[in-house]
């Protein structure tokens, strides 16, 4: 069973919604990224999106736009995501961790060689934010041979047909993008995100899990109440970017951070 | 024509994220309804006649043809459409699609500027809210197109991150179009972009070739033997060449910026450099990026050609052989901005100059009783600046 099924089977077994961090790879610096992941669960995450850096980010506000650019500055490669996760499998083997990013970085190492090293490193998912399921006919295939996750986005301006094509599709979890808008814009509205997964629920199975605009205890705890999971990103990479200059005060600093939604989630 | 998903053989598709999948799919259907639809093709015409002025001539540069000493040269008089350049054709037609959709507020991304005047200048038409998206090294480059927007009462917006050129001024118009989707209009120009806008944008272009194709036969008195364009996203050189596809013996040459040299790396010429396939802003496409996907820094006197994908059907056109895609390098630029103002009396954008350097090479290879037609896609007024400060003189 791939690792991110296995998880959310444990986690509705102790009646807990999962708490899924996002931090960009190789910011401020690669040699720190799979310490970060390890805090990361120490804090209580129970997957982790590892974002590849890319040079055009599309969907992304300022606060990750500008961590591609710190990681990229570094010289962070999708292959060397390929090794941090692999060094994080020497001690961690049950943590999933997803790769979300941008399909070129992936089209340039080509889908078969990409699919194979991550199935080989230990990863378990794979979102490609640029890449919606009528794309992936032939990638989507490629990731599911390896037991690799193709994970998709689900939008509030998503139509109830294309719902059910990308819930046919998906496979892990789904990722409710909860704002019109880029990563790390304004607070969503629980009650709006609540409204928008009723559909979703008489469609599939899969865990509904929602991002963008998640900031805080209160604002996880709220979402947690309506999805089997909740995914942070700009708050933790804001702590990042203000720290890039002291790079070993960050594993504390997000592990504050994270701990603090966890404990909100689980009250 | 590409397939139901907007693909043009491996090429084109719609690689956005989530949140633009249902305003393209709206789009399309506003599209693929009033393509056809006869009132709007007459809508279409009429401002193409009475707000841009078209038909735009087909001139006979003959004392130029017979300074190159081969082939007789025709110029596509773009340069000549309201706002001096062939994009007016494609914003003329996405306002109306956006008027059709009720959308009270437009955006564009633009590299040289043309772009952006023509969707200010279309917005301030019909009383559309208009958000322009420029690099800032773009803004810098092309002062006086950015205050010739401000006066249409359009917003500039400089983009500062990434390398502050038309790629990135694409990223933000994204990032725009994904927050205010509900009412708003992206105006993409050029032929990149997701599915439907290659095939919209070239559609609006190609009466730019449809003119020329009569023009061509009324003038000349047969097809013209070569077509030359510039490739920037490729929308000028598109609707040129479309509706000649499918006439054989018409040569065909799309010419890319080379920079200082397609062979010093420092270009932004994706097709004749032959780049590795990638996808970019929604399209799979030749596209310059490294060996760990990053896409590449561009290099280009011209603001409007400096980008490192291309519109996916010219990716095409490429594999199969249809279109010769080739490079001119700045200097031969300037050579042929300042040889056609001089011989002929007419400035054409530095964007344009560089059909105009490849042509230099191509004509004196041809005889004097065959035809070539360059789409001078636009006038150099905006490129003063540029060349003056090349020449060092401050204005
Ligand atoms: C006059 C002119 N020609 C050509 C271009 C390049 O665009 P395209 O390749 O889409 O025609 C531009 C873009 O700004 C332009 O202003």
């Amino acid at each position: 069973m791939n690792r991110i099924d296995q998880r959310f089977s444990e986690l509705k077994q102790q009646g807990r919604k999962a708490l899924i961090p996002f931090i960009t790879a190789g910011d401020p610096a690669p040699q720190y990224t799979v310490g970060f992941m390890h805090a990361l669960v120490e804090a209580g995450a129970d997957i982790i999106e590892l974002g590849v850096p890319f040079s055009d980010p599309m969907a992304d506000g300022p606060v990750i736009q500008k961590a591609c650019e710190r990681a990229l500055k570094q010289g962070t490669r999708l292959v060397d995501l390929l090794d941090m996760v692999a060094e994080f499998r020497q001690t961690d083997t049950t943590t999933p961790v997803v790769l979300m990013g941008y399909l070129n970085p992936i089209e340039r190492i080509g889908y078969d060689t990409f699919a194979d090293k991550a199935a080989a490193v230990g990863v378990d998912g794979v979102l490609t934010v640029d890449m919606p399921p009528e794309e992936a006919d032939v990638f989507g295939p490629l990731l599911k041979a390896r037991d690799l996750a193709a994970i998709f986005l689900v939008a509030p301006t998503t139509s109830h047909a294309r719902a059910a094509t990308i819930c046919a599709h998906g496979e892990g979890y789904l990722y409710y993008v909860s704002l019109k808008g880029v990563t790390g814009a304004a607070t969503l509205n629980a009650a709006d995100v609540a409204e928008h997964l009723e559909p979703l629920r008489g469609m599939t199975d899969l865990p509904l899990c929602v991002g963008f605009g998640i900031r805080d205890g209160a604002t996880a705890a709220e979402v947690a109440k309506v999805a089997d999971g909740v995914i942070v990103g700009s708050a933790l990479v804001n702590r990042i970017a203000e720290s890039a200059d002291a790079p070993d005060t960050i594993a504390a600093q997000l592990k504050q951070v994270l701990g603090e939604m966890r404990s909100a989630m689980d009250a | 024509m590409p397939d139901a998903r907007g693909h043009f053989g491996p090429y084109g598709g719609r690689f956005v994220s989530e949140t633009l999948s249902f305003a393209l799919e709206e789009l399309e259907q506003t599209y693929l309804s009033l393509r056809d639809d006869p009132d709007f093709q007459a809508e279409f015409d009429r401002d193409l006649a009475h707000f841009v002025g078209r038909p735009s001539p087909l001139y006979h540069a003959e004392r130029w043809s017979q300074a190159l000493g081969g082939a007789q040269i025709w110029l596509k008089r773009e340069d000549l459409n309201h706002t001096g350049a062939h994009k007016v054709n494609n914003t003329i037609g996405q306002a109306l699609l956006a008027k059709k959709t009720g959308k009270p507020r437009v955006i564009a991304e633009t590299g040289a500027g043309q772009h952006g005047v023509a969707t200010a200048t279309v917005a301030a038409r019909l009383g559309l809210e208009c958000d322009v998206y420029m690099g800032a090294a773009d803004v810098e480059r092309q002062k006086l197109n950015v205050y010739r927007m401000r006066l249409l009462g359009a917003r500039v917006i400089p983009v500062e991150s990434g390398t502050r050129t038309l790629k990135d001024a694409m990223n933000e118009a994204l990032r725009d179009w994904v927050t205010n989707v509900d009412n708003t209009f992206y105006i993409i120009g050029t032929v990149a972009g997701p599915h439907p806008y290659p095939q919209l944008v070239r559609d609006f272009n190609a009466v730019v070739g449809r003119e020329a194709r009569r023009q061509s036969l009324e003038q000349i008195g047969r097809l013209p033997d070569a077509l030359v364009a510039c490739v920037g996203g490729g929308s000028n050189a598109i609707g040129l060449f479309y509706p000649f596809v499918e006439d054989d013996d018409v040569a065909m040459y799309g010419v890319e910026a080379g920079g200082d040299g397609v062979e010093t790396g420092r270009h932004a010429a994706p097709l004749s450099s032959n780049a590795p396939r990638g996808v970019l802003h929604g399209n799979r496409t030749y596209l310059m990026s490294d060996e760990a996907g990053q896409v590449s820094d561009t290099h280009s006197i011209s603001a409007g050609l400096d980008y490192p994908g291309v519109g996916p059907e010219h990716a095409l056109w490429k594999d199969v052989g249809r279109v010769n895609y080739v490079a001119a390098n700045d200097n031969d630029v300037l050579e042929a901005f300042r040889e056609l103002t001089h011989m002929e009396g007419i400035m054409p954008a530095l964007e344009t100059a560089h059909a105009l350097a490849y042509a230099k090479v191509l004509a004196p290879t041809m005889r004097p009783d065959q035809h070539i037609v360059i789409n001078l896609s636009g006038r150099g007024d905006k490129d003063i600046m540029t060349v003056a400060k090349i020449d060092g003189i401050d204005i």
